[in-house]
């Protein structure tokens, strides 16, 4: 088994009704007689990024070698501190539709926009909308009856026109200078999915709002979180401390989702299951009920090794998610920095900032 | 050949028994041909969808207006005059009309409820009558004229909504699911709960408080109300009754009835049993001491000590006083117990059997009734109580109509001759508003029985779809609630089936309300004299013609309809067999009851209202009479329930029958001696219980917790609830139907209408703010809509004219000095009425009234008002501490021609700190933390719990169901089905694992959960999944409360109390206590008087007693005056206690 030569100091154990040694040990003390201290050398070695796989609405990538509060701060930066766009203020200009004012902004508001947010200013409550911090969408529909239906008809799709309210009737309306940049005209700011449904109308219905889009993050409300999931989980293993029966091996194969532990024969017949895709492995501890395993299985995570999925609302590219989670991260480190810096110094390194800065562009 | 195979079908039900392997259950080791009913509980839909779920009140309601009505004008048919004796004026026929509005200038006078509603009126019929009357020396007859409006009951066959598809509904405003059986009266809609009593006019064995036994009948008929006693007092046994001043000794009773041979009546009360004539004896003898032999000295001891009878007649010649005894006799004791041409016979024998029973109670214990026992309680619902209402109004209605057709008659020269129908139309309104008033207040006194009763009715709650109906499933007793009894309160085993054991609420009403089981029906009356009839022609023999020593003959049996004995038979069970077939055979109506006493010697036939019964399948000869054909007939549509009915294959079971039934729950319990099957045994819970999921798995207080939680849930109120303007009212925004079901969900329409939200819960500690029951919410869910709510609140003012011609006016907003609008009034239009959609705060004004001045002062005319008038500003305006939206303004107006302004105003609201949830198993929790999703723990595939619960919840609260409602709930999210948590059903367990294991899922629900805050694993596994989780109406916004300074009580001048008058914080005794146990004696001296009501008070340190501005009166000086401080209440104090004479004095001392 593949799994049996991973040092064991790296292994989070699972057991029937807890788990064991959650925390890492790797650090300076800890072990007698071992340097933990850390270098950047050793932690260049050990640390990389495997992509494993990337769409339109996710990936999944492995990083391996860190400790967990990093892998964690990334994941919770994606959650709540990538800025993202989402409708803020929703002015009611006609409603008629059964559905209540804040309840329609409240659902405009979680419609994810599909807009780089890094090319729009943060709008603070109380500023002033302009065309560096907001965008302008429409909303104007109105239910109309069909002509020429067939009596009787109770189908309301037959019956009338723009019935259901759909984000794809968001319609963009420059502001100011957005109308000749070509950030703007380029690409122009639109929803992600169209076919969100909004509310429903019926004849004699209408809605006309106008939406004022702005930047925001996930911490301030999950309308501005471009993670849809951001999460991980650590790397499934198995250990045998002996080896299985092969009458066993169907048995210990059925414990595991498919693809994870494939049966083997061997020229005398004898069957031995070989644990081939701890990937697959949804640790459904299945095999530590089964009274033939007690004391044979033994199941662990690696500590270390995180598999991250990623998927968005689509307001953020999945790929992008990453690099703009680490600038964030970077900006949070600097502004600690720069805190230490006053605290030992008595005042702020400007230059260093001045660099920081220019060094953070170049890496996006 | 064919007798084989018959010998191989024949299902030995024996064998089977062992149903508890596996491969054996539902009866799948047995042949195909073996007919189990699987889907039998199909029946109960099909039940529904005829009988629907308040069809007892419905069907109530019909049967008063449609017979009842009738009957009451047939007993009071005739309406004479004193004065002229060929006068006379008779009613032929009643009935009530269509729901009619009453505005004088309508084109169309047809109305909805929901217009009742709105424009604060009553949706009620009119009441059209025939009469036939002299005029002159013709008779007239007339149709059609109005007495009086009936309030309709919605639904009922009189309501324009019975009977419309759900468009025309939707096209009424009204909501399909809403069940009706309720009033609107005066815009408010009122349901007259089910009262619970003890049956009227059967016999009860008891004893009273010095454990003497007696037997006791509280005879009701339509003119008289009373009880009568055959008691037990020194071992003799006695006649009782009010209107006899004395104790009558039963033998002097009975001869007076026309039994006077001794002989007979030890006959007639003992029979041959030697026991029961040792025991009565001594009544013999003590009758033959005072001397009383004939049937006339009888009577005369009776009608010497009868009180009522006196003063029958007016002015009459003095009758001789065996009369009155005769009077007495028979029409005021046992009243119902008819007399016809003074023959006592059957009331003589009913006296005896009764003496029987008590003679029988002496000698043996256990011969006592027991009073609550379901079996002996009738249920008064709506119609009997309008009837009783209507026959009291419709009488005073004719006593008004006599008096003035005398006074009338009484002129000697007519101009025009007399025609009484002006007089009937005359009548005013006395029925109508005689019925308003009972219904709107609920108080209900009926002068012909003295009967006050208050509380009768009570205003439909509409907090959610499940209290509305759970409403009007509600019976309340008749019962103090003070009394420390336990008997009244206790869960009876008669309850089984025919009322709900979890639903009843907590304290002092405990088990005195109770609430109606999902099958369970009221009867109504059914005539007696078919009944009677058919019993006699089943051979039995009148009673009238027999003697004791016949009438207690071991193997005779007394067979009494409701309460009245009409005669014996010697084959009491072919009897009740053969009445069950013709009433299976639809020749006797389906809620007749039939059964075997077997200790009473008794069969009894019950044909009265208000019993409780539910029906059940059929089984002969351990057959079940409906068959899968039967269940796929009914599936398909071909049937209802009322087929089933009529070919005999279900029958009512009222719950003295089921005690002759042998009931099998499932088929493969059945025998050779099942009578019935089960339709489905869930159905004995109620609506309320009816949601929980795996109610069988938890502790059975929490099963009653939730069913008085569930009223309070939030959630969808009914299809039309943004047309209503409700006082107040609590939506959900996005509420969904629960993952797990239960089938009672499904058939009371609570996944149409639900109150709560799936959410995603992990059983785990978290931060500490989870103590007591405390949940922890997640802030992005929260931001994502979970457990949003809307709360719409009615504010409504009239518009009102006055007597003298004045009347209020709207203004428009004023502008301040600075040319704008203040901001009070910035959502007000030109109309004076603010405009839907507009956004207030505290204090804002919503309808900018203004009133006159001299509105009261009738001194002015009616034309001159206009120009003289003042007005002063009376604006309606926000109350609410938060901003709200004007949701919608109605103006309309009201019957009385006023004009009415509702304004609906809208908060919608997230969940705060404090607010109130609770899953469906009675574990309610407030909202201790909201967390960051980035901080909430996440498991494998990133999903992060919305709501965390403490584990400490359980293990005290044994509520095993929640549990299983989330691994079900689990399963059907993974599987994508919606499970079943249907009581002693369900998904099972075990199917829900291995549906978690098949899916890579631990199989007990655990899954392994990484840190949000450090990253790193858990060292648990937590139990995490979907739980329905519902928001109640207690919520933070509408208690959060705190004062500084405010207003004070008039009389002590001491801060108000209660938030609603924005009163004090009360430091209390206890708190008091320990500042004065620490010695903070400063600080108590401050919150209790400084704070509170401090008063300086100049006193007179040579009286005592209190002057002002440094004078005394008592002393006429100014001498000795200190000024002094003391709390206003001691003022207060002196003061009164200085007006009942007593002098209280102060006397000071000085500090140092």
């Amino acid at each position: 088994m593949t799994s049996n030569s991973i040092d064991q100091r790296r292994i989070v154990r699972l057991d029937k009704e807890r788990t064991h040694n959650i925390h890492s040990t790797d650090f300076p003390g800890n072990y007698p007689g071992e340097n933990l201290e850390w270098n950047l050398d050793s932690f260049k070695q050990a640390c990389s990024i495997d992509i494993n796989s990337v769409t339109n609405e996710d990936c999944e990538f492995d990083l391996i070698g860190v400790d967990p509060s990093i892998a964690n701060a990334l994941r919770r930066v994606m959650i709540a501190e990538v800025p993202a766009i989402a409708v803020e203020n929703v002015f009611v200009f006609n409603n008629t539709s059964v559905m209540h004012d804040e309840v329609m902004a409240h659902r405009l508001g979680l419609v994810p926009i599909l807009f780089d947010a890094n090319r729009l200013e943060h709008f603070e409550k109380g500023d002033n909308p302009n065309d560096q911090n907001t965008i302008v969408f429409t909303l104007q529909v109105e239910c109309k009856r069909k002509s020429n239906v067939a009596p009787g008809e109770t189908n309301p799709d037959k019956l009338y026109e723009n019935h259901k309210v759909y984000a794809r009737h968001f319609s963009w309306v420059p502001q100011g200078a957005q109308e000749s940049d070509p950030i703007f005209t380029q690409n122009p700011p639109r929803v992600a999915y169209p076919d969100i449904l909004i509310t429903k109308l019926r004849p004699g219905q209408a809605l006309d709002l106008e939406l004022h889009c702005v930047k925001g993050v996930g911490q301030d409300h999950a309308k501005f979180s471009p993670a849809a999931t951001a999460t991980y989980r650590l790397l499934p293993t198995v250990k045998l401390h002996k080896p299985i029966k092969s009458e066993h091996a169907e048995l210990f194969r059925s414990c595991f989702a498919d693809g994870v532990v494939d049966v083997r024969e061997d020229e005398n017949g004898n069957k031995q299951p070989y644990y081939v895709n701890p990937r697959k492995d949804t640790v459904s501890r299945e095999v530590l009920r089964h009274a033939e395993f007690d004391g044979i299985v033994e199941l662990g995570r690696i500590r270390d090794h995180f598999i991250f999925n990623v998927e968005t609302t689509g307001s953020v590219q999945p790929v992008d998610m990453l690099p703009r989670s680490c600038a964030v991260m970077k900006n949070k480190i600097a502004a600690i920095r720069d805190g230490l810096n006053v605290i030992v110094h008595g005042k702020q390194d400007e230059e260093e900032e001045g660099q920081e800065g220019q060094d953070e562009d170049m890496q996006e | 050949m064919d007798v084989d195979e018959d010998v191989d079908v024949k299902p030995k039900i024996n064998e089977s028994d062992d149903w508890t392997t596996p491969g054996n259950y539902h009866g799948k080791s047995m042949t195909d041909e073996i007919k189990t009913v699987e889907d039998k509980w199909q029946l109960l839909p099909a039940f529904l969808k005829t009988r629907g779920l308040v069809k007892q009140h419905i069907d109530s309601f019909n049967h008063f207006v449609d017979v009842e009505l009738k009957n009451i004008i047939k007993a009071n048919e005739k309406v004479t005059s004193d004065v002229d004796p060929k006068f006379y004026l008779k009613y032929t026929d009643i009935h009530v009309g269509s729901p009619e509005r009453q505005d004088a200038d309508s084109v169309d006078k047809s109305i909805t409820p929901h217009e009742a509603r709105l424009r604060d009126m009553t949706y009620s019929a009119p009441i059209r009558i025939s009469v036939e009357y002299t005029r002159g020396k013709q008779i007239v007859r007339r149709r059609g004229i109005p007495i009086g409006r009936l309030p309709v009951m919605l639904r009922s066959n009189k309501c324009i909504l019975t009977g419309k598809d759900e468009e025309t509904l939707a096209r009424y405003r009204e909501c399909p699911l809403d069940p009706g059986g309720y009033f609107v009266v005066k815009g408010t809609e009122k349901v007259i709960l089910v009262q619970e009593q003890l049956s009227k006019n059967r016999m009860i064995i008891e004893t009273d408080s010095k454990k003497n036994v007696q037997a006791s009948v509280t005879s009701s008929t339509h003119e008289r109300k009373s009880k009568s006693y055959v008691a037990t007092k020194n071992g003799k046994i006695y006649l009782r009754h009010n209107s006899i001043a004395d104790d009558v000794p039963i033998v002097v009773a009975l001869k007076a009835m026309g039994v006077t041979s001794d002989r007979e009546i030890l006959q007639l009360v003992a029979g041959h049993d030697d026991e029961y004539k040792e025991v009565f004896y001594i009544n013999i003898e003590e009758t033959l001491k005072m001397g009383v032999h004939t049937e006339l000295q009888a009577l005369e001891w009776i009608g010497a000590r009868s009180k009522s009878a006196r003063r029958a007649g007016p002015a009459h010649q003095k009758r001789p006083v065996w009369e009155d005894a005769i009077e007495t006799l028979a029409s005021i004791v046992l009243a119902h117990v008819p007399v016809e041409n003074l023959n006592f016979r059957p009331k003589a024998i009913y006296v005896a059997v009764m003496v029987r029973r008590v003679l029988m109670a002496m000698v043996d214990e256990k011969m006592l009734d027991d009073r609550d026992y379901v079996g002996n309680k009738r249920l008064e619902l709506a119609g009997q109580l309008l009837s009783l209402l209507f026959e009291d109004l419709f009488k005073k209605f004719n006593h008004d109509l006599k008096l003035n057709i005398d006074k009338v008659l009484k002129k000697p020269n007519r101009t025009t001759e007399f025609d009484a129908y002006t007089q009937l139309l005359y009548g005013g309104d006395h029925i109508t508003s005689g019925f308003v008033r009972a219904i709107s207040t609920g108080n209900w006194s009926l002068k012909r029985f003295k009967m006050e009763r208050a509380g009768v009715t009570h205003v439909l709650s509409r907090l959610s779809y499940i209290s509305a109906l759970g409403m009007m499933t509600r019976i309340s007793s008749q019962f103090e609630k003070t009394r420390k009894v336990s008997g009244p309160r206790a869960l009876q085993p008669s309850q089984w089936g025919m009322l709900c054991p979890s639903d009843t609420p907590e304290g002092e009403a405990c088990g005195l309300v109770k609430n109606l089981a999902l099958m369970t029906h009221i009867t109504t009356d059914v005539e007696e004299e078919p009944i009677t009839k058919i019993c006699y022609m089943l051979g039995v023999e009148d009673v009238a013609l027999l003697t004791g020593t016949e009438l207690y003959r071991r193997d005779t049996y007394i067979v009494s309809l409701n309460g009245n004995l009409i005669g014996v038979t010697r084959l009491p069970t072919r009897f009740v067999s053969t009445f069950r077939k013709l009433r299976r055979n639809g020749y006797i109506n389906e809620f007749v009851s039939v059964y075997i006493n077997h200790h009473h010697n008794s069969v009894n036939i019950s044909s009265d209202g208000g019993r409780i019964c539910r029906p059940m399948i059929v089984v002969e000869n351990g057959y079940s009479k409906v068959t899968s054909e039967h269940i796929k007939a009914l599936k398909e549509g071909k049937v209802d329930f009322d087929a089933f009915l009529t070919q005999g294959l279900v029958e009512y079971l009222d719950v003295n029958e089921e005690n002759d039934a042998y009931i099998a729950i499932n088929e493969n319990e059945m025998t050779n001696a099942s009578t019935h099957l089960e339709i489905e045994p869930f159905t004995l819970l109620g609506a309320c219980a009816g949601l929980i999921p795996y109610p069988h798995h938890n502790q059975s207080p929490r099963n009653t917790y939730q069913c008085a939680m569930g009223k309070q849930a939030i959630g969808a109120i009914a299809y039309n609830q943004l047309n209503r303007i409700d006082t107040l009212l609590y939506l959900m925004v996005y509420p969904q139907q629960p993952m797990v079901k239960t089938k009672t969900i499904e058939l009371i329409g609570y996944d149409k209408l639900p109150a709560g939200q799936n959410a995603m819960v992990a059983v785990m500690s978290y931060s500490g703010y989870d103590i007591e029951d405390a949940l922890i919410l997640n802030k992005a869910s929260l931001d994502r809509g979970f457990g949003r709510c809307q709360v719409m609140r009615k504010y409504s003012t009239m518009i009102r004219k006055y007597p003298n011609g004045t009347h209020d006016r709207l203004a428009d907003a004023p502008i301040g000095p600075d040319g704008i609008i203040p901001k009070k009034f910035q959502a007000l239009e030109p109309d004076g009425i603010s405009g839907a959609g507009e956004r207030v705060d505290t204090n804002d004004v919503i309808v900018n009234k203004q009133s006159p001045s001299n509105a009261l002062d009738n001194s002015i005319n009616p034309g001159q008002a206009d120009t003289s008038t003042t007005y002063k500003n009376a604006p309606m305006s926000y109350k609410s501490p938060v901003p709200g939206y004007v949701d919608q303004v109605l103006i309309t107006d009201t019957e009385s021609d006023q004009t009415l302004v509702k304004a609906l105003l809208r908060q919608t609201r997230r969940p705060e700190l404090g607010d109130k949830f609770s899953s469906r198993h009675g574990q309610k929790g407030v909202c201790g933390l909201i967390v960051p999703q980035a901080d909430m723990p996440f498991n494998d595939r990133g999903i992060s719990p919305d709501v965390i619960m403490n584990p400490h919840g359980f293990p005290s609260r044994m509520t095993v169901g929640k549990m299983i409602e989330l691994l079900s709930g689990k399963a059907g999210v993974i599987r994508g089905t919606l499970e079943y948590g249907t009581a002693f059903g369900g998904s099972k367990v075990d199917d829900m694992s291995q549906v978690l294991i098949d899916n890579g899922y631990s199989y007990a629900g655990k899954e392994t959960m990484t840190s949000g805050i450090t990253g790193e694993c858990h060292t648990f596994y937590t139990y995490l999944g979907p739980i329905y989780y519902q928001k109640l109406k207690h919520m933070v916004l509408d208690k959060m409360h705190a004062r500084a300074r405010g207003p004070r009580a008039v009389l002590t001048r001491q801060p108000t109390e209660g938030r609603s008058r924005d009163g004090g914080l009360r430091l209390g005794e206890m708190e008091r206590d320990a500042l004065l146990g620490y010695g903070a004696a400063h600080l108590v001296r401050e919150r209790l008087m400084l704070s509170s009501d401090l008063f300086h008070v100049d006193v007179c340190n040579d009286c005592g007693t209190m002057g002002y501005n440094g004078f005394c009166p008592m002393c006429k000086s100014q001498k000795n005056i200190s000024n002094i401080q003391i709390p206003y209440a001691a003022k207060l104090l002196f003061q009164e206690l200085l007006a009942m004479n007593i002098y209280p004095k102060i006397s000071l001392e000085e500090t140092v």
